[in-house]
């Protein structure tokens, strides 16, 4: 190995001239046999745009289209950057994407490179590659929340499975912006030497689906649902580990009883059978952190059509009526367990709780019961003896959910009504009509929430107030 | 070509032939290069092809880690526990070492060192140190291995040699040179150095050598010193990147006796740090071969 001389090269160099001469005069393979390849051009921006690249801002989203310009008098190396002024708080964002005209082949690289610096310390909401129209992103690539410092520095994006990339358009992509007020806006961020590069010095590749999660689920058949959470963790040659959201056409998503359920590679998972499989996925042959173990339970029996009219009814979550407010079902509070889906079945969405705690639906605007007397839900459950705690939330004047941390009960201005639904029959739809009473008889104005407890497994529709 | 024309500009100012031991021109391109030094950067690439980073080539030991099961008992001992003063090794090291086959084992011709998150005594880590005190001991030479290391902060892998009369003189005059050491969180950089009186701990020669386009725990590498009177030539794979002499150090020269190797994977300590919430275990450095080749005085 130490020792390996090179005498020889020149020889070896001639050997292979005099056979590159006399294979000259056979014949060429016909183009039959090749497979033409988009130019390997990794290029982006250096001092100017590369081949093909033009500047597509997002405009329709908000974004200030003015925002970008090329410095040349601020550069890393060369005579010019790519400069964006961010607008402050309330006058558009940044973003858009820099697509080539012409197809590239990036499957030769390993990472898209970069050097930035800002006129301040600032995170970029977004940054990345593979935003392309016509394969609805299919290859790409975002890091949210990069820091960038206020002197220049290079910055490395991972690509997740180059093999892939043999025609890509979205070579560079980024959205950043005051999202609230006091976050940082008015400010210049500078881009240069934009590239894509075979670097080598990245390792350790972690890629993850559901955040990394092992997650169970009970589901029917006729549902569905997407895998989220899709992420790969890369240890740069720094040596830190930086994770990136991925499109799902890296993973390949496998179920491990396709009778039970089907994956696509969008990460759709639908449910065709009774039984269970587990969800699994891998990118370049690494087993993806993260699962889903489904139990399909076979088809779910269709709850009861309301039958209130609809001039009497303020609904919640119905396929019968329209919303009186829109709603945030999965209000993530502190210690719950509780994962929460709006599963789409043959007849309609339903909402699926597993493994609850405690959770709740939260009202984002609140609903006046004052001429209402009762609310109505819809609930399904497989265990026998499974009961679930529903507290119906008056959040009074100030519109604040207000409860003591120790005991859970309302405090200050709010008033609640709780009740449990009991006598469950496994396997059935049982509908509740729950007195708006108690607390709440005297005041129902400015209803905000229902929390549930217990159960843990079970499903609910048709939740919705009325009258008689 | 820059590092050729670094040795070859060596030479020709300081005119220490005789005393570099690292590189072989031929005697003709030699003269030419002297002669008219602008041929040399025409030539540089012929030349540099000429490079030889090790040249004794009289293998005495090799150890191919062919046989299945707990490495040759004739070769190599462990070191069991957290060190004699149970302090980590007097460097706060965090792993006890076992003999276990969980943490030490050959397989499909490869040496696996694998450091553990598990608990045992007061410790959180288990990990292996291999070393071949009393059973293969040398005066000068090359001592090679090729390995693959493993990665993550706080991992702190070693390939070193330690004076063989450690037991009459102490650490740190017995000496020491660490033929590959790393941090985990530094996956491109590898560390060479030598320790003695006066020299040692923080204080030890050492020259960091990083690895372009390519990084330490994604293959294998072969690291290698070659050792003789009055100095050592670190190298890895094809790149010779240190030559340490009794002029480098400050202290004096502890290396001119039996040493001994030692291999293994510490957890923590006061070189790399502790593991953070992103170590992932278990960490297994695998070594493919260790290869020793003796003096030979003609160079």
């Amino acid at each position: 190995m130490k020792n390996k001389k090179y005498n020889n090269l020149r020889f070896i160099l001639l050997l292979g001239v005099m056979i590159t001469f006399s294979s000259s005069c056979e014949r060429d393979f016909s183009d039959d046999v090749e497979f033409s390849t988009f130019p390997p051009n990794g290029d982006v921006f250096l001092d100017n745009f590369s081949a093909g690249l033009d500047y597509f801002p997002f405009v329709d989203a908000g974004a200030d289209p003015e925002a970008f310009s090329v410095d040349t008098s601020e550069k890393f190396e060369g005579t010019a950057s790519m400069r964006f002024d961010v607008p402050s708080f309330g006058n558009g964002f940044v973003g858009a994407t820099f697509n080539t005209t012409a197809n590239r082949d990036l499957s030769s690289f390993d990472a898209l490179t970069f050097y930035a610096k800002a006129s301040q310390a600032a995170s970029i909401d977004a940054i990345g590659f593979g935003i392309d129209g016509d394969t609805n992103n299919k290859f790409q690539v975002t890091l949210n929340g990069l820091d960038i410092s206020t002197r220049w520095q290079k910055y490395v994006i991972p690509i997740p499975d180059a093999s892939r990339l043999i025609a890509e358009t979205g070579l560079f992509w980024l959205a950043e912006g005051a999202s609230f007020e006091g976050d940082e806006g008015g400010y210049i961020l500078w881009f240069d030497e934009i590239k894509f590069e075979k670097l080598g010095t990245l390792a350790q590749p972690s890629p993850a689906i559901f955040s990394g999660e092992d997650l169970s689920q009970v589901v029917f058949t006729g549902s569905s649902l997407s895998i989220n959470g899709l992420t790969q963790t890369v240890n740069l040659g720094s040596g830190l580990n930086q994770t990136a959201s991925l499109a799902p056409s890296y993973f390949e998503f496998s179920s491990s009883n396709n009778a039970v359920a089907v994956v696509n590679e969008l990460g759709e998972v639908s449910i065709v059978g009774e039984g269970t499989s587990l969800i699994t996925a891998i990118v370049s042959g690494v087993l993806a952190k993260g699962s889903l173990e489904i139990t399909s339970a076979g088809g779910l029996l269709e709850s009861s059509i309301p039958t209130q009219p609809a001039a009497n009814v303020k609904s919640i979550f119905s396929d019968a009526y329209p919303n009186e407010t829109e709603s945030n079902f999965s209000p993530g509070f502190g210690g719950s367990t509780t994962e929460t889906t709006i599963t789409g079945t043959g007849n309609g969405e339903v909402l699926t709780y597993a493994n609850n705690n405690f959770t709740g639906i939260l009202f984002d605007s609140t609903v006046d019961a004052s001429s209402l007397s009762f609310l109505h839900v819809d609930v399904y459950v497989q265990e026998a003896g499974t009961e679930v705690g529903i507290q119906i939330r008056d959040v009074g004047a100030n519109q604040e959910i207000e409860t003591d941390p120790n005991t859970g009960n309302p405090i200050e201005d709010d008033r609640d009504y709780r009740f449990t639904l009991t006598n469950l029959t496994p396997g059935q739809w049982t509908s509740f009509e729950i007195p708006l009473s108690g607390d709440l008889a005297n005041q129902k104005n400015n209803l905000g929430a229902l929390i549930l407890t217990d159960g843990p497994n079970f499903i609910l529709d048709n939740i919705y107030f009325y009258t008689e | 070509m820059d590092q050729t024309l670094f040795w070859i500009i060596s030479i020709s100012i300081q005119n220490k032939l005789l005393k570099m031991k690292t590189m072989k021109i031929r005697t003709t391109q030699f003269k030419l290069l002297v002669i008219i030094p602008v041929i040399a950067i025409m030539l540089g690439c012929e030349t540099d092809e000429e490079q030889t980073v090790a040249r004794f080539t009289n293998l005495v030991l090799s150890e191919e880690f062919n046989s299945d099961g707990a490495p040759n008992a004739s070769i190599w001992a462990y070191d069991i526990g957290r060190g004699p003063n149970g302090d980590g090794w007097g460097n706060q090291e965090l792993q006890y070492y076992t003999n276990s086959s969980e943490n030490v084992t050959v397989q499909n011709g490869v040496l696996l060192i694998t450091a553990r998150e598990e608990s045992i005594e007061d410790s959180q880590y288990t990990s292996a140190r291999l070393l071949t005190k009393d059973l293969f001991e040398q005066k000068y030479g090359r001592f090679e291995a090729r390995i693959r290391l493993p990665s993550g902060q706080g991992i702190w892998p070693a390939f070193w040699m330690l004076g063989a009369d450690i037991d009459e003189n102490p650490w740190p005059a017995a000496g020491e040179i660490d033929i590959m050491e790393y941090r985990g969180q530094n996956p491109s950089e590898l560390i060479g150095s030598v320790h003695g009186p006066g020299y040692n701990g923080g204080n030890a020669i050492s020259k960091e050598y990083t690895l372009q386009n390519d990084r330490f725990d994604t293959g294998f590498h072969i690291f290698g010193i070659e050792w003789g009177p009055e100095y050592v030539n670190f190298y890895v794979d094809d790149v010779l990147y240190n030559q340490i002499t009794p002029e480098d150090v400050t202290g004096p020269w502890v290396f001119d006796k039996p040493f001994y190797m030692l291999m293994n994977v510490a957890v923590g300590g006061s070189f790399v740090g502790s593991p953070n919430a992103e170590t992932v275990f278990p960490q297994t450095m695998l070594v493919d071969y260790v290869r020793v080749y003796e003096y030979n005085e003609l160079y």
